[in-house]
């Protein structure tokens, strides 16, 4: 059992503590942190195939910022906002995971 | 030499062909893997002398890339009926032997027509999954021949049990007729399931896992879920299977065949298992061995989701279902992956005729940004929705906590129990004390000279005003306040008083369950 080995330890639901074991599940979970603002991530792992926008360039709202290649398809990543182009964070031939940055986008 | 000896000679040769299955150096390879043979696998399982292949004789239709030429014996499945413990069962095995066990639209067409047949004579449908994937030379006639299996699954839902062996490869859309089953066997080095296997995975994302720690019998016991048993080998696993089979009804009109009555094992005392501080740990299993019949516990889902314990075990003889909170995982709270447990085993039960007893003894659910946005909302639904409902008799005792949504949840009076039982050290409520006087009197313990001494007090009368069964009792939300070592003879009580359970919902095509 995953948990045979581990101790017990204080486990804290509404004020109360409990003894108990972790799983290594539980252990492991995603910390959820807030995106940094005007953050474009991939929705999808793939393949930068081109790079439309350079950093500091003014864009409007829907501007195509990058192509990917993802699932055999060639999606077009376009501004959620307008705005400068603060960063970039890939570039042309890389191959990236789910929720990598893509580009920030400074609003205004 | 007579002409009918002769046409006996040729069939005997004609089988001894086929069950060479891929021949003498493919059977070795499949042992030096570790693995049984399909037709070895299938003796295993079932009783000596009960099992009979069919269609052994079936050939492929592939006409393209040279597979006209080709011939594969069975066409890498062995399928036929047979029996455990005298029950009558339907079973395929893929044959890794041949061609890869890989699967083209006659060897499809030979599971759906032992499935079929499974689904006439209601017998329970055993599969065992050890196969390369689609026949890629058959292209959409391979993918048919899958659909056509899951569209039988589905059918057989909730009609005939259905029983998954992962005995080798099981990877990309194969996995989902093991999905659609109703328990699914996995054993250590040996099982491997996945939609994208670690190939395509490392070209697309560049991230290196192999394929055990990818979809290894380990991570599907332990992590998915997707496996309900996990075994150290081949043998442990027929073992695991035929002990189910004995708890489990051939079809849905049928109860599980009986035993012998007997006690629990003296040495578990049921009084001495649960401490009195409900923030101390225990295993609630102990409580379940106390209980049952020769302290016989078969656990499903052992190794996933362990905050909440399912499982089978005998009262009087008959087949139980149990869901119980694990104090000592996570505090027994219930979570997103607790829930789909908890559920899938109150419907497997539901579906055919086995009551279900709660055993409760929980702090709320999970709290954590993870949890909510993972869905703990539609998933801790689906409990509400499998025991509100069940049919089945259903019987609760709770043991300790029964706190917030928590206590609603788990089979309360309020969704239909038809039993409520509570120890008398029993706390239900809202939630725990300290969080409730927090609220109650956060005023007066602001405005106190000494807050900390306050809150003390306050929690301390909470407790006595709210954290016992009395309050509940006073309403009828309980039916009776019993003493930990009535228990058994509370539930067989309740068992026998509702053998001859009816109750009825209103007609309708199917409900909408959160999926």
């Amino acid at each position: 059992m995953e948990t045979s080995d581990n101790p017990y330890v204080d486990f804290v639901i509404t004020v109360r503590k409990y003894k108990t074991r972790l799983t290594a599940k539980y252990l492991h979970r995603p910390l959820w942190t807030k995106p940094p603002e005007g953050q474009v991530s991939s929705a999808l792992p793939g393949t930068v195939l081109s790079i439309a926008v350079s950093e500091g360039q003014r864009i409007e709202e829907g501007r195509l910022l990058l192509t990917l290649e993802a699932m055999k398809m060639e999606n077009r990543i376009l501004a959620p906002l307008s705005g400068t182009v603060g960063a970039i964070h890939v570039k042309e031939g890389d191959t990236i995971g789910r929720n990598h940055p893509l580009a920030t986008i400074i609003p205004g | 030499m007579t002409e009918l000896n002769k046409d006996i000679q040729a069939l005997r040769e004609k089988k001894a062909v086929v069950e060479m299955g891929g021949g003498e150096a493919a059977i070795e390879k499949q042992a030096a893997m570790g693995k049984l043979t399909a037709r070895e696998r299938i003796l295993s399982l079932v009783d000596a002398n009960s099992f009979h292949e069919y269609d052994m004789f079936v050939k492929h239709d592939g006409r393209d890339f040279g597979m006209d030429k080709k011939d594969f014996p069975g066409d890498g499945v062995v399928t036929g009926t047979g029996a455990i413990f005298g029950a009558p069962v339907c079973i395929y095995a893929q044959d890794f032997t041949v061609a890869g066990g890989s699967l083209g639209l006659q060897h499809a067409r030979k599971i759906t027509k032992i499935m079929d047949h499974a689904l006439k004579m209601k017998c329970p449908i055993i599969g065992i999954n050890d196969s390369g994937g689609a026949r890629i030379q058959e292209g959409v006639q391979a993918l048919a021949g899958y659909g056509e299996i899951f569209y039988r699954n589905t059918i057989a839902s909730g009609v005939v049990p259905q029983i998954s062996l992962i005995l080798g490869p099981c990877a990309g859309g194969a996995v989902y007729s093991p999905a659609l089953t109703d328990f699914v066997f996995v054993v250590e080095n040996i099982s491997k399931m996945f939609i994208t296997g670690p190939n395509v995975i490392k070209t697309v994302l560049g991230e290196d896992i192999s394929m055990e720690d990818l979809g290894g019998a380990r991570v599907h016991a332990e992590v998915t879920g997707n496996a309900h048993f996990w075994a150290r080998s081949e043998q442990e696993c027929f073992e695991q299977i035929k002990r189910l089979v004995s708890f489990i009804p051939w079809n849905n009109a049928e109860r599980a065949r009986s035993i012998a009555p007997a006690e629990p094992l003296a040495g578990l005392n049921i009084e001495t298992i649960v401490p009195a501080d409900p923030r101390q740990p225990y295993d609630v299993r102990d409580v379940i061995r106390a209980t049952v019949d020769s302290s016989d516990f078969l656990e499903v889902h052992e190794l996933w989701a362990a905050n909440i314990v399912t499982g089978f075990g005998r009262m009087h003889g008959e087949t139980v279902g149990f869901v119980a909170n694990q104090p000592m995982v996570l505090a027994g709270v219930l979570d997103c992956d607790s829930s789909d447990k908890a559920a899938r085993f109150i419907r497997f039960c539901d579906s055919f005729n086995i009551p279900i007893i709660t055993l409760e003894d929980m702090p709320g659910y999970l709290p954590g940004v993870d949890q909510e946005h993972a869905g703990v909302i539609r998933h801790g639904a689906k409990v509400l929705y499998a025991y509100s409902e069940a049919t089945v008799p259903k019987i609760t005792v709770i043991l300790r906590k029964a706190y917030g949504g928590g206590y609603i949840a788990m089979n309360s009076r309020h969704l239909g129990a038809d039993f409520m039982f509570a120890w008398p050290g029993a706390e239900i409520a809202v939630m725990g004390p300290e969080g409730a006087a927090g609220i109650i009197f956060r005023k007066e313990i602001m405005e106190a000279a000494d807050p900390d001494a306050m809150r003390q007090e306050k929690v301390k009368e909470y407790i006595e005003k709210f954290a016992n069964p009395f309050v509940a009792a006073s309403k009828g939300f309980i039916d009776s306040v019993i003493e930990p070592r009535e228990t058994r003879s509370m539930l067989l009580h309740a068992l026998r008083l509702s053998a001859g359970k009816e109750e009825f919902r209103p007609a309708k095509k199917h409900g909408l369950p959160p999926f």
